[in-house]
């Protein structure tokens, strides 16, 4: 399978800070891709490194196969909504729409027209007196009538309310159906991931803690519970992502590909709240920090 | 990207027009009379052969003012254009957020911005010339009767000096947006670059831009305005105090000097008797001349006007160029391509390439947010993550 973002030993440093560090990853091509993780935590940046608005401090990363934002081919070939869905204030719903056509070759016009009417936009109303909802709308239609073989979207709901939330999401996975583009989108709420998204990244702390198949991601991750074992006799090839332990009882949540034997331990499957709730969980840089990102199952 | 330019700076496009558009109007209605006024004058003078007493009592005022004025606006344009049109341009996009929208669109930013720099830089030395054609037309016949075109306060108005003041001032504000990222103190800079420049231009850079010309003949009495005695004691004590102007028509005098005939300033010639109030002007006239007295005087002529019009120009112009340059070096491509010019910049040491002085303080302003085009990206030197315990 083509990689739609291939990043190696990627990483963004803001003065002393990183935002984004050793990152390697493989995002593969047709999914609806969750990037999620904590508020500062690199999403925006790993996006914005993706679109071409920012340039690595260290490592590489190419975007459907090139270098990105380089040239307007490869700028055409990736929409991007970012976060807040920045749009020209003082400019209408129409100006938006003509800056679209005019700067983007393969602009659909018939597609955002449709898409305004559908959402009952006002062609001359200014951007800046739009509702939350209309703005993230009308920013998603400029970067989806590009036609883009990749749609970057940087907390496209996070300042919605539910019902538009739903709308947009809704909105989103019809253009996907329509376009069949790749869709990588941030957010911290898992709700929204877990309704669209098959494929998932984990991110916290400036480190990519987990990637992969939404399914095959549940699947490594157990809930195990037994009677109390000290943590440095557990299996080698088990990742503890959480553990708690009282007097007789040990709780842990661990990956491991390989199926878990001791009949000690009960096995109980994880749901994708509480998978990604204890990565987030997991202390900052501290374990995790010298692990290397997780590869792609793929 | 140019029509959308255009579609973006229609708003200003529209008050830079309607304020030509009341200036040439006010021109219309006062012109003509100035111009009549000027004629009778000039022609009447001219027949009594002297026009020097002429002139002193033409238009003090309204037009003097006025004139003064437009003179004055014809500066403060420039500057406005590289306040309000070139400091907000970049600026306004980084400190809003819109850049992101801007740079994924289907161009890529070096367009974008030679769009934005080719069309609004046009627009403002458009602005700045045609106001300049405007007031120049309208203050013709007082320059042609005063012959002061030179004169700082009045060269700075006419000619094409306006136009490369309009594409300094524009590519200043630019400038100064991208790199601080904040309209207001972009603003401000641009404020205080221009002023200083307008102010140091006059003063050092333009009467040394071609060599000015230095005449030293005798001292004619006819061309003396003023002489007396200064610190004067009955007994004849004190200095002698002459002064005098040089008469030559459209010059611009840098210096005028009444010397001895050794090269020494004249300020500790004896004054004498002949010079106190007892005595005839004649008297005195006839004690100055007994000490062979040089007027040294330094001067750009006249004719040289087109020329200094042409370097001053070319000098603006230039800097401007220079500072659309850095213009494209700061925003860059998004990345480099490994072995491009990151690599061949070299200097693994500095982080972020030749930028590296500008970097932290904008970085980490928002969470993750802060974001821009910070060229350089750092090879060779992997980097890992801090803590690596």
């Amino acid at each position: 399978m083509t990689a739609v973002i291939e990043a190696r030993g990627l990483g963004k440093r803001y003065g002393r800070r990183w935002a984004l560090a050793d990152c390697t990853l493989a995002v593969p091509a047709g999914r609806v891709v969750g990037l999620v993780g904590p508020n500062g935590a690199g999403k925006t940046t790993l996006l914005q490194l993706a679109a071409g608005l920012l340039a690595p401090t260290s490592g590489a990363i190419t975007v459907l196969g090139h270098h990105p934002g380089g040239s307007p081919a490869q700028l055409s070939r990736v929409g991007f909504v970012a976060q807040d869905s920045p749009l020209y204030a003082g400019l209408s719903v129409a100006g938006h729409l003509r800056m679209g056509a005019w700067l983007n070759p393969g602009w659909d016009t018939e597609y955002a027209a449709r898409r305004i009417r559908q959402l009952g936009l006002d062609l001359r109303q200014r951007a800046g007196s739009l509702s939350g909802g209309q703005r993230a709308q009308l920013a998603l239609i400029l970067a989806a009538a590009k036609r883009p073989e990749l749609l970057l979207l940087d907390e496209p709901v996070a300042s919605l309310d539910p019902l538009a939330r739903r709308e947009f999401l809704q909105g989103l996975m019809e253009t996907v159906a329509e376009h069949g583009a790749s869709v990588v989108l941030s957010s911290h709420l898992i709700a929204d991931v877990e309704r669209v998204c098959d494929f998932l990244i984990v991110l916290t702390a400036s480190h990519v803690r987990a990637a992969g198949e939404t399914e095959a991601l549940l699947a490594s991750h157990h809930r195990l519970s037994g009677p109390y074992r000290d943590p440095g006799t557990l299996p080698a090839s088990w990742e503890v992502i959480e553990e708690s332990h009282t007097g007789k009882q040990s709780v842990l949540l661990v990956r491991t590909d390989d199926p878990v034997l001791d009949p000690a331990w009960t096995d109980r499957p994880v749901s994708l709240e509480d998978l990604i709730l204890a990565y987030l969980r997991q202390p900052g840089s501290g374990t995790g920090a010298g692990r290397p990102g997780l590869e792609v199952a793929s | 990207m140019i029509r959308f330019t255009l579609l973006r700076f229609r708003v200003q496009a529209a008050v830079a027009a309607a304020g030509l558009l009341i200036i040439a109007i006010i021109l219309a209605v006062t012109g003509p009379h100035l111009a009549h006024v000027y004629d009778t004058t000039l022609r009447a003078c001219q027949q009594q052969g002297d026009c020097t007493l002429a002139l002193g009592t033409l238009p003090p005022s309204p037009d003097g003012t006025l004139r003064a004025l437009l003179y004055a606006l014809v500066v403060a344009v420039p500057g406005l254009i590289g306040m309000f049109w070139g400091a907000p341009l970049a600026a306004r996009e980084l400190e809003a957020g819109t850049f992101r929208l801007a740079w994924t669109q289907g161009i890529t930013r070096t367009r974008w911005l030679a769009a934005k720099l080719g069309v609004i830089g046009a627009l403002s030395m458009l602005t700045a010339e045609l106001l300049s054609l405007m007031v120049t037309w309208w203050a013709s016949p007082i320059e042609t009767a005063s012959m002061d075109r030179l004169a700082p306060g009045v060269f700075h108005a006419g000619g094409i000096v306006p136009a490369g003041y309009a594409a300094f001032a524009f590519a200043l504000g630019l400038t100064a947006g991208l790199l601080t990222r904040r309209t207001l103190p972009a603003i401000a800079i641009t404020l205080v670059i221009f002023t200083a420049a307008q102010l140091a231009v006059p003063a050092f850079l333009r009467p040394q831009l071609i060599a000015p010309v230095h005449l030293s003949s005798p001292l004619a009495i006819a061309s003396v305005t003023q002489m007396g005695t200064a610190n004067a004691t009955p007994a004849g004590g004190g200095t002698l105090f002459v002064q005098a102007q040089p008469d030559i028509p459209g010059a611009w005098i840098l210096s005028s000097d009444i010397v001895t005939p050794a090269g020494r300033p004249a300020d500790t010639l004896p004054a004498g008797q002949a010079c106190s109030e007892s005595h005839s002007r004649q008297a005195c006239e006839a004690y100055i001349a007994s000490f062979h007295l040089r007027h040294s005087v330094t001067y750009q002529p006249g004719s040289r006007y087109w020329a200094l019009q042409w370097y001053e120009t070319g000098i603006y112009l230039g800097l401007a160029l220079v500072l659309a340059g850095l213009c494209f070096l700061r925003i860059g491509p998004a990345a480099r391509r490994p072995g491009g010019p990151a690599r061949a910049s070299g200097g693994a040491a500095t982080a972020s390439g030749p930028w590296r002085w500008l970097g932290p303080r904008h970085l980490s302003r928002r969470r993750g947010r802060a974001s821009g085009p910070w060229p350089g990206s750092r090879r060779g030197t992997r980097s890992r993550p801090l803590s690596r315990s």
